[in-house]
């Protein structure tokens, strides 16, 4: 599937459904209907019989969920009141476009059903106070705007429950650099179904999994099922690189390779992994960095520590403005993430 | 036992680089077991089999020692670090340090602005190298570094060290391997866990490796007897504390009166111990698989996560006999 598909497709956590079923169709046309599995979660596990019997283990995740709101209620006026699903700035919010509900296809005697756009709205500068002017709107001042003239109509096209997803075009621009939503992450999606192909040395399970942004929800099901002897997440990950930054703070860099962690708020990678993703990273001609930060937490941590403890390493794309309506990405350090796994894979 | 305790306050063993210490106490425990493993984790898992119908009887102390790891090196060769579990600003400033390949530092803080609160992004080691190139031929970035070995007697019973938490759990259960009969009735396992500092991960793999009856973590805890400190009310020397419930886990009842009565039968004194913060191993056993008993044996410390942390002789000997008494 092409990254264009993937980024533009809409799925917040735990409302995975759109990505999911492409997804899982692409794996069984890859692999095979016997080897490919949807867990209670809803996460999908794709298995692939690797060519050396004595080879660990593998468990590879990117997970299927981007950040996003989901409606609550509506005023009277006919605007829907919304809350963050998965970490969101309420600063990058207002006046985003929004998609609200999901598009989904006719069949089955079902009818055609298209995500309605809508804005992301707040009270007119004009009427702030000094006062309001100075502070953050948090979430619960915030409404989406979806042209409804009352709550009975607003909350006929979009009842409580309903997702509401960033509406950003796949936009490459400059010089290799990719403007999208969902980039964290639909990029470890891309490259996981890239690798479906890949020869691979170990058992090898590929993961998508849900819910990653609420808590690394879906992983942990998904480990436990498993128990594989090596974890690897592929990330998307903070790159704190634009602006007046100190060199030391940049956390990464946009186009200087895929970022390898020593550590998280989630997990220290354990050192010897960390030191042979290096040497394989060197060895295949991967671009790649060092994660400058101890910042951020993923899918390593609660694989890790599952059962008797899994080896972890996490593998992430540099992504400017993350979590927001408008990530910045390097195509080339999606390549080089790709590339790495794909190396350590075959290894 | 002060020579137990200095041997193994001085092993190299930050947060998730703790193979030094399981190398340094896998020798000194080999005849005493049956078993050594370690598990994905690092946790070295000892087990001395007992009698077929007895129990299982986990220990778990931490060989993990609270550090700082190089996130980022200035043009000038001074390094960026971040904390490496609950390292206090305060009692880091101008701390000599050491990382595992014997590069030595200083942590240091920059000058903080008006209106600034000093926060960790304000520290750096010097190392002495003269700029970036220098700095990295030294170190690398995710290299940790911690407190530098320097233990001492204080007065008649005491010791200071670095990384007594929780080493001197580590030395305590060393040394009741070394006592405990040849043949027990219960099988014990003694871990020697990882990576507590952060959130007690390693004892939560290892648990469930081990599927123990029971649980106890051997750990450190707080003082109430230095000048204005009242809670908890544990002090050193006045015994072992048996612990009723901190912030991770509430000791289970029956664990907690046995271990007082072991206390009492080994004629050593015990304290109750209440702690209105903080957590032990216990606190992810507990909730292993389909649950585990769980209580904690602590040795009152004073300067908890500091260069200077210290414990009472008489304390851990009190520890000892009890641990001793209990599991024979």
């Amino acid at each position: 599937m092409e990254l264009k598909q993937l980024c533009e497709m809409q799925g917040i956590s735990g409302r995975e459904e759109p990505v999911r079923m492409a997804i899982y169709h692409e794996c069984v046309e890859k692999l095979g209907e016997e080897n490919v599995t949807i867990d209670k979660m809803g996460n999908v596990i794709a298995h692939k019989a690797g060519k050396n019997p004595d080879a660990p283990h593998v468990m590879l995740t990117a997970h299927m969920d981007e950040v996003g709101l989901m409606v609550i209620n509506a005023t009277d006026d006919g605007l829907l009141r919304v809350r963050a699903i998965g970490g969101i700035d309420p600063r990058v919010l207002v006046s985003k476009r929004v998609r609200v509900g999901y598009d989904v296809p006719g069949k089955d005697g079902k009818e055609e059903k298209k995500a309605i756009s809508g804005v992301i709205g707040a009270m007119a500068i004009h009427q702030q106070s000094a006062a309001d002017r100075k502070n953050v709107l948090p979430i619960d001042q915030l409404f989406v705007d979806i042209g409804a003239k009352d709550k009975d109509e607003a909350l006929r096209y979009a009842p409580a429950g309903t997702p509401v997803t960033f509406d950003t075009p796949y936009t490459p621009f400059g010089d290799g650099l990719l403007l999208c939503k969902a980039a964290d992450d639909r990029v470890g999606c891309y490259n996981m179904l890239r690798l479906l192909d890949a020869e691979v040395s170990g058992d090898t399970d590929f993961v998508f999994t849900c819910q990653e942004e609420v808590g690394c929800r879906g992983a942990a099901g998904a480990a436990f099922r498993l128990m594989p002897d090596i974890a690897i997440a592929l990330e998307g990950t903070t790159a704190n690189d634009a602006g007046d930054m100190p060199e030391v703070s940049k956390v990464c860099k946009v186009g200087q390779g895929v970022a390898i962690s020593f550590m998280d708020n989630a997990s220290i990678a354990q050192p010897e992994m960390f030191a042979e993703m290096m040497n394989v990273a060197k060895a295949c001609g991967a671009a790649h960095q060092v994660k400058m930060s101890v910042s951020g937490g993923n899918e390593g941590g609660v694989m890790q520590r599952t059962g008797m403890g899994v080896r972890t390493c996490v593998l992430s794309v540099p992504c400017r403005y993350i979590h927001s309506p408008s990530t910045v990405c390097a195509l080339s350090d999606v390549e080089a993430q790709y590339q790495l796994a794909k190396a350590y894979l075959e290894k | 036992m002060y020579d137990l305790i200095e041997k193994l306050v001085n092993a190299y063993g930050p947060t998730g680089r703790e193979t030094l210490v399981a190398d340094t106490i896998e020798e000194m425990v080999k005849p005493y077991v049956d078993t050594i493993r370690r598990d994905a984790m690092g946790n070295l898992i000892c087990e001395k089999t007992g009698e077929e119908g007895g129990q299982r009887i986990m220990l778990s102390a931490h060989m993990d020692h609270i550090g700082f790891i190089v996130v980022a090196v200035e043009k000038e060769g001074f390094l960026r670090v971040m904390p490496v579990g609950g390292i206090s600003m305060n009692a880091s400033l101008t701390r000599h340090v050491s990382f595992g390949n014997g590069v030595q530092g200083i942590i240091c803080r920059e000058p903080v602005r008006d209106g600034e609160t000093p926060a960790m992004k304000h520290m750096f080691i010097d190392i002495g190298a003269e700029n970036e190139a220098e700095a990295l031929s030294m170190i690398n970035l995710g290299d940790m570094a911690v407190y530098s070995n320097d233990c001492f007697r204080l007065g008649q019973h005491k010791v200071a060290a670095p990384a007594m938490d929780d080493r001197i759990a580590c030395a305590l259960l060393v040394a009741v391997l070394k006592e405990l009969p040849q043949k027990t009735r219960n099988t014990i396992v003694a871990v020697f866990s990882t990576q507590e500092e952060v959130g007690c991960r390693g004892a939560k793999t290892a648990a469930y490796g081990v599927e123990p009856d029971i649980g106890i973590a051997l750990d450190v805890t707080g003082n109430g007897d230095t000048p204005e400190t009242k809670l908890p009310a544990v002090k050193l020397g006045a015994g072992a504390a048996i612990k009723v419930m901190d912030r991770g886990s509430i000791s289970n009842p029956e664990l907690f009166s046995d271990l007082l009565a072991a206390g009492k039968a080994a004629g050593v004194p015990t304290q109750r111990e209440v702690l209105p913060y903080g957590g032990t191993d216990a606190s992810t056993i507990q909730l292993t698989r389909g649950g585990v008993k769980v209580c904690t044996v602590s040795i009152p410390c004073r300067y908890v996560h500091s260069a200077c942390e210290v414990i009472d002789l008489r304390d851990v000997d009190a520890a000892k006999k009890l641990l001793v008494e209990y599991l024979k």
